[in-house]
């Protein structure tokens, strides 16, 4: 188990240095120059500016110099908005996608087990009809026009109600975050509904519940510890593949939303060429959903004793 | 002994009264088996319907629709599908000197709220021409205009024009007239120029006009001859409405499916392609090198992918609002071949040790004609699965890059770019966001649907599943 896990975290700090260096070479490789704006720069400015952003020197020591500060955690200095540096946005800005992220995750996890085990015991009866339906809509329907459609849907409801129950944008209160992070769920939450039905499905024809039940268990019993529990370890599975949708998927939410999470300042850096804060975001995302994947596959291994980690 | 008289003819064979053994059907090969079954899925048939008929739609469909997706039509911005489409012919615009009164002697009580607003000429899309009584006490005036009733909530809408004169009673109005209902409302500006809390209020129906020579260029016709003013005649017609350019929008969906469609198919053949000479030389050389290429496979997974998308679109020097349609393939190409070479590398290391394949290594076969003829064959199946499914994937990753703003550039329609613009003007103009999300939509359901019943009539491990 150790073994394993200091192998895992071994990998993903290799698969870390892989996407720093990919993201350097890419961000390299950009044809152009990242100081020429608009506004005409003088040589000595630029020289001065070119020595600040150590652009003066061979591409081999930037790397090292690069490498070097992100390994004592330091992404640099934003080009766009000066003496800003990549950790202070990262450090402002990341909480609030990560409330907004782990609330979505919440959603879609408890959304999808219920919906999935509701329509497995329900099969080919009008709840899983209605369910699969909507479970189909979930996973045909750009998040964009979800997330669109959840602001009009609260638009309608304020407009009804005649006073403002639920905030349409902007961040800071609980209420803020519920739909935003319901409409960020919704697609993870249709596919993990969909994930859970099949493997319910499975389960319930299973030896060990036919078992349970001529043991004279009573049906909660049954479907509480041994339906549920079994059911639910592929969903466990998907849960870090789901955290990486539900992270970018948060690009959009932010923006439909004005929320203003780390996904929404990405964009803007992507727009205005910010290229320090562009690298700096995409390694932090990259090793994060790295190490949600190795922790996921953990808690797996501790769920499921059948599988052993080695 | 023997009464028995046998002749030459009971020595003959008796004939058969029927084959006992026949084979009743023709053999079916897996494909043929696979269609058999897939034709018994009514959904994955329609799915498959609909996907050719969206071929159909955005290949020939420019033929048949001939208007070109990026003309405007200025005389129809945002004009939702199936409005009214009858205008007038009006004689060319003539500019308007207002009326002007002198001001009102001041009452001891004065009202701030003019006692009437009325309209000095019939409402036009050339122009909306307001006068009202003066306001005794009033400096100035403010004209507002709503789509939308003011009350209850007193809610008067866009500021379009500010008045200092006191004596000037009159407005006109030339800013983006359309023809639907606007409230016009009138408020008075005190001594200090503040704005009254009184206003009142107009409603206004504009009629469209056109006049003779617009009419003329736009190739419009008469219902008798040639046109006279006071006719009415029938403007273009855009059977889905136009956007807030006044672009037709089914032309953009058809020239926008060429984008979304050509992506979503060409680049998850190129990376599928990719993916299969990459596992099946992995699973069939194995060992070490096998490791080391599905180690670099899993780096290539781990990258975060979008981010990546976004990387490659910059790295090829396309910034924000060019069109990039080759590195936006190239990318997707570049990062998403690793789950088919991982899904292939599994198959083939399945398929080496099954018999037939040790058989035909004994019969002499030589490596190139064990993948070609055993191994591809065997995990085509699986692999068609996993291209229906990437379609979808991939048609959401190009409206999502254009909704950001990093797809394709403005002038090029696509579905994600049209839904990006149809977004801002949702509440007023829902068409220009309702026809894209559903082609996207239904594309999407439809290959979801399709990969469903491949997937239940090509694989034979998933077929007893839900």
């Amino acid at each position: 188990m150790y073994r394993y896990t200091l192998k895992r975290l071994l990998q993903g700090l290799i698969t870390i240095w892989f996407i720093a260096t990919a993201t350097f070479i890419a961000m390299h490789s950009v044809p152009g120059d990242p100081l020429i704006n608009e506004r005409g720069v003088n040589e000595e400015i630029r020289r001065n500016l070119e020595e600040r952003y150590g652009l003066d020197r061979p591409i081999t020591e930037q790397y090292i110099i690069y490498m070097g500060n992100m390994i004592r955690g330091d992404f640099g200095i934003s080009f766009t908005q000066q003496n800003r540096s990549v950790n202070d946005i990262i450090r402002e800005h990341f909480p609030v996608s990560a409330t907004l992220g782990i609330l979505a995750i919440v959603f879609a996890g408890l959304g999808g087990v219920l919906w999935g085990a509701l329509t497995a015991l329900y099969r080919n009866r009008l709840p899983d009809i209605i369910v699969m339906f909507l479970v189909i809509l979930g996973i045909s329907v750009p998040s964009f026009v979800i997330a669109a459609l959840g602001q009009l849907a609260l638009v309608g409801l304020n407009g009804l109600a005649g006073f403002s129950i639920l905030p349409v944008a902007g961040w800071g209160t609980v209420l803020h975050m519920l739909v935003p992070s319901l409409v960020l769920g919704l697609s993870t939450m249709a596919f993990l509904t969909r994930l859970m039905r099949s493997s319910m499905l499975e389960i319930i024809s299973a030896d060990f519940v036919r078992t349970a039940y001529s043991k004279g268990l009573p049906p909660t019993r049954v479907f509480m510890k041994h339906q549920l529990r079994n059911a639910i370890l592929p969903v466990i599975t998907v849960l870090g593949p789901a955290i990486a949708a539900i992270t970018t998927g948060g690009f959009v939410v932010e923006l439909v939303f004005a929320i203003p999470g780390l996904g929404r300042f990405f964009v803007q850096a992507v727009q205005q060429l910010d290229y320090t804060v562009i690298m700096g975001t995409t390694v932090f995302y990259g090793a994060f959903l790295v190490f949600m994947v190795i922790a996921v596959d953990l808690i797996y291994g501790l769920v499921d004793p059948r599988v052993r980690l080695e | 002994m023997s009464n028995l008289s046998l002749t030459t003819a009971d020595f003959e064979p008796i004939k058969l009264q029927r084959e006992t053994q026949t084979i009743s059907r023709p053999s079916l090969s897996y494909w043929r088996d696979a269609w058999v079954r897939l034709k018994t899925n009514k959904r994955a048939l329609i799915s498959l319907f609909i996907i050719v008929g969206l071929l159909v739609f955005t290949i020939a469909g420019p033929w048949i629709w001939t208007i070109d997706p990026s003309a405007q039509d200025l005389d129809q911005l945002s004009t939702p599908p199936g409005a009214n489409r009858v205008a007038k012919i009006v004689a060319p615009y003539h500019p308007w000197a207002g009326v002007t009164t002198e001001p009102a002697p001041i009452s001891t009580q004065p009202t701030w709220a003019t006692q009437e607003v009325r309209l000095a000429e019939p409402a036009t899309t050339q122009a909306v021409r307001l006068e009202w009584d003066p306001v005794p006490a009033a400096t100035g005036y403010r004209v507002y205009r709503n789509i939308y009733d003011p009350e209850p909530d007193g809610a008067l809408g866009l500021p379009i024009g500010e008045i200092y004169d006191a004596r000037r009673v009159s407005y006109e109005d030339l800013l983006d007239l359309s023809p639907t209902r606007f409230w016009y409302s009138i408020v008075a500006t005190d001594d200090l120029g503040r704005e009254v809390a009184e206003y009142t209020t107009l409603v206004v129906d504009v009629v469209r006009v056109i006049t003779i020579d617009q009419a003329v260029v736009a190739g419009l016709e008469g219902p008798n001859g040639p046109l006279e003013l006071g006719d009415e005649v029938l403007i273009k017609f855009h059977p889905l409405g136009t956007d807030y350019l006044g672009r037709d929008m089914l032309a953009r969906l058809m020239y926008g499916a060429r984008v979304s469609l050509f992506i979503g198919i060409i680049a998850p053949l190129f990376f599928v392609l990719i993916g299969i000479l990459y596992g099946s030389a992995a699973g069939f050389i194995g060992g070490k090198t096998d490791q080391i290429l599905m180690r670099f496979a899993d780096f290539v997974v781990a990258l975060p992918f979008l981010l990546f998308m976004i990387l490659f679109k910059i790295a090829f020097g396309i910034g924000p609002g060019e069109s990039g349609i080759f590195p936006m393939l190239v990318a997707l190409v570049v990062l998403s071949w690793p789950a088919t070479a991982r899904l292939v590398r599994g198959q083939i290391l399945q398929i080496r040790e099954e018999a037939y394949i040790g058989a035909s290594q004994l019969l002499g076969a030589k490596t190139y004609y064990l993948i070609l003829r055993h191994m591809i064959p065997n995990t085509l199946g699986v692999i068609l699965v996993t291209l229906t499914f990437a379609v979808p994937t991939v048609i959401f990753v190009e409206a999502f890059l254009s909704f950001i703003g990093m797809g394709v550039a403005p002038p090029t329609p696509s579905w994600g770019s049209m839904c990006n613009e149809g977004i801002q003007t949702m509440l007023n103009h829902p068409h220009e966001l309702i026809f894209p999300a559903l082609f996207i939509s239904i594309t999407v359901l439809a290959f979801n649907l399709l990969g469903d019943g491949l997937r239940d009539a090509l694989d034979a491990r998933m077929r007893s599943r839900e």
